[in-house]
């Protein structure tokens, strides 16, 4: 029988295990959950993983205040209750709390504009861990800036907590469509592009060859039913973070299933009509005007 | 190509480069006059529950039962196996392969890993990517062991195995530029 070790040739937290883990999550659904019955409900309901936090955004909103990383005890009550990975969110620059989280073996931490930033000018160093990152971004010169610094996965920030997907479609179009057009300009515009978009030039050039950012982009902020779902599916989002959307609506287990049908059959509108039938009411929305603090204009 | 979740791009786009043709499938209606079907990585819970309900699980595990040649990489290694050691109790399997499987045995992310992997019949190493890996226990003789990863404990658990024409994978070859499992699989249908 052949034979490997695990031991001295192995490697954790290489670039591909980090960026292999958001792969393997594309066409699902990863979901916000503040308990460990309501992680059950997520996991039952087909959930790719969960987000582990103390309040959803909705909640934050709200209640005001400093918003901070999880209590670990929490995080671990979720970690233990399912089997699907398990992400927790740490506060934008805060590498102490980063730190923490990959201690208790957290699956990914979301650095999110959601907390209250702790550093107005740094980004966490995300190279420097084992555990994966995400990040959110509303264009494509934020998106790589997060991936310069480690992050193995971009999620559009949406405007969490709102149960408006305006913002999200937003941040995805703008990405997307300045990817569409970077694939279009020649050499000498690349320099152009990195400046304006003041991201790193080599990246750029990655996206004009490629066509696509170089890890996942999945879509957060302001899905609340499966036909949002659908739609940022087919503007290209990848899978789909689903935060307040979920518990915040009238009847959750029906609908988080519903939502994971549509993101797997995002093309297939008799199959999303058929879903969408009898779920109750959605959370109630807030239109983005109205809003006093807007949370995709944390981080930079 | 079963594309519900997960990563089916990269085994599509490997496939293809071989002259394979690829075709994606998510209910019953994509499943008549496949070769072949693979299983990619993803959430083993998720798929098995979006197998379920497109009522694709039953003509799959028909089709399957008659000797459609199957490839399962990590969730399509559980979802190929005759067990699964810790799996959620309503998470069904296809049973085509006599091994039992236990979800996420090196343990969590931060534990994935990779390693050259010595495997039977080729030359070179191969890159083996483990995420959230399963590990397999053989349980007939007439699964052939063709890798196998040694834990820290010396204890040793296999990571690539083969019965009659299904092919299971702890990890990932769709993750990297190496085809010669997928050229392997194509070569065996």
């Amino acid at each position: 029988m052949a034979d490997s070790k695990s031991g001295s040739d192995s490697k954790v937290g290489t670039v591909r295990v980090k960026r292999g883990l958001a792969d393997m999550l594309r066409g699902g659904v990863i979901m916000d959950v503040v308990t460990p019955v309501e992680a059950k409900i997520a996991e039952d309901a087909g959930a790719v993983a969960v987000m582990a936090l103390e309040r959803v955004p909705a909640d934050i909103r709200r209640d005001g205040g400093v918003a901070r990383m999880s209590d670990p005890a929490m995080v671990e009550g979720i970690q233990e209750a399912v089997t699907i990975p398990v992400m927790a969110k740490a506060r934008i620059g805060h590498f102490a709390e980063a730190q923490i989280l990959e201690s208790l073996g957290v699956d990914y931490v979301d650095e999110s504009e959601v907390l209250t930033p702790a550093d107005e000018a740094h980004h966490i160093d995300k190279w420097a861990f084992t555990v994966p990152f995400v990040c959110g971004a509303t264009n494509l010169g934020e998106a790589l800036r997060r991936i310069s610094e480690g992050a193995c996965m971009i999620r559009s920030k949406g405007e969490a907590g709102t149960g408006n997907i305006v913002e999200a479609v937003r941040h995805l179009r703008s990405i997307l469509g300045d990817i569409r057009k970077i694939t279009q300009a020649d050499q000498a515009e690349l320099f152009d592009w990195a400046k304006q978009l003041q991201a790193p030039l080599g990246l750029v050039q990655e996206v004009a060859e490629t066509g696509c950012l170089p890890v996942p982009m999945f879509c957060a902020g302001g899905i609340a039913t499966p036909a949002d779902a659908s739609l940022v599916m087919q503007l290209g989002a990848e899978a789909v973070f689903v935060g307040s959307g979920i518990f915040k609506s009238e009847d959750p287990a029906p609908r988080a299933k519903a939502i994971v049908e549509a993101t797997t059959h995002f093309r297939d509108p008799a199959m999303v009509a058929k879903v969408s039938r009898g779920l109750g009411d959605a959370m109630p929305g807030l239109e983005i005007g109205e809003l006093e603090t807007k949370l995709a204009e944390r981080g930079w | 190509m079963l594309a519900l979740q997960g990563a089916s791009r990269e085994h599509t786009t490997a496939f293809e480069k071989l002259g394979a043709n690829v075709r994606q499938v998510r209910q019953p209606q994509d499943l008549p006059d496949l070769d072949a079907i693979v299983i990619p990585g993803g959430e083993s819970t998720t798929i098995s529950m979006l197998l379920e309900s497109s009522n694709t699980f039953d003509p799959l595990a028909e089709l399957l039962a008659n000797g459609l040649p199957a490839l399962g990489t990590c969730a399509g290694m559980i979802l190929l196996a005759k067990e699964v050691l810790d799996g959620r109790p309503d998470q069904r399997c296809f049973g085509q392969i006599d091994i039992a499987v236990r979800r996420n045995a090196f343990g969590r992310q931060v534990a994935s890993f990779e390693t050259d992997l010595d495997i039977e019949n080729l030359d070179d190493p191969f890159p083996g990517v483990f995420i959230r890996a399963p590990g397999a226990l053989a349980l007939e003789p007439s699964v052939e062991v063709l890798a196998s990863v040694k834990f820290d404990s010396g204890e040793e658990t296999p990571v690539f195995c083969r019965q009659e024409n299904v092919l299971v994978t702890s990890f990932h070859p769709e993750l990297t530029d190496d085809l010669r499992l997928h050229q392997f699989f194509l070569e065996h249908l």
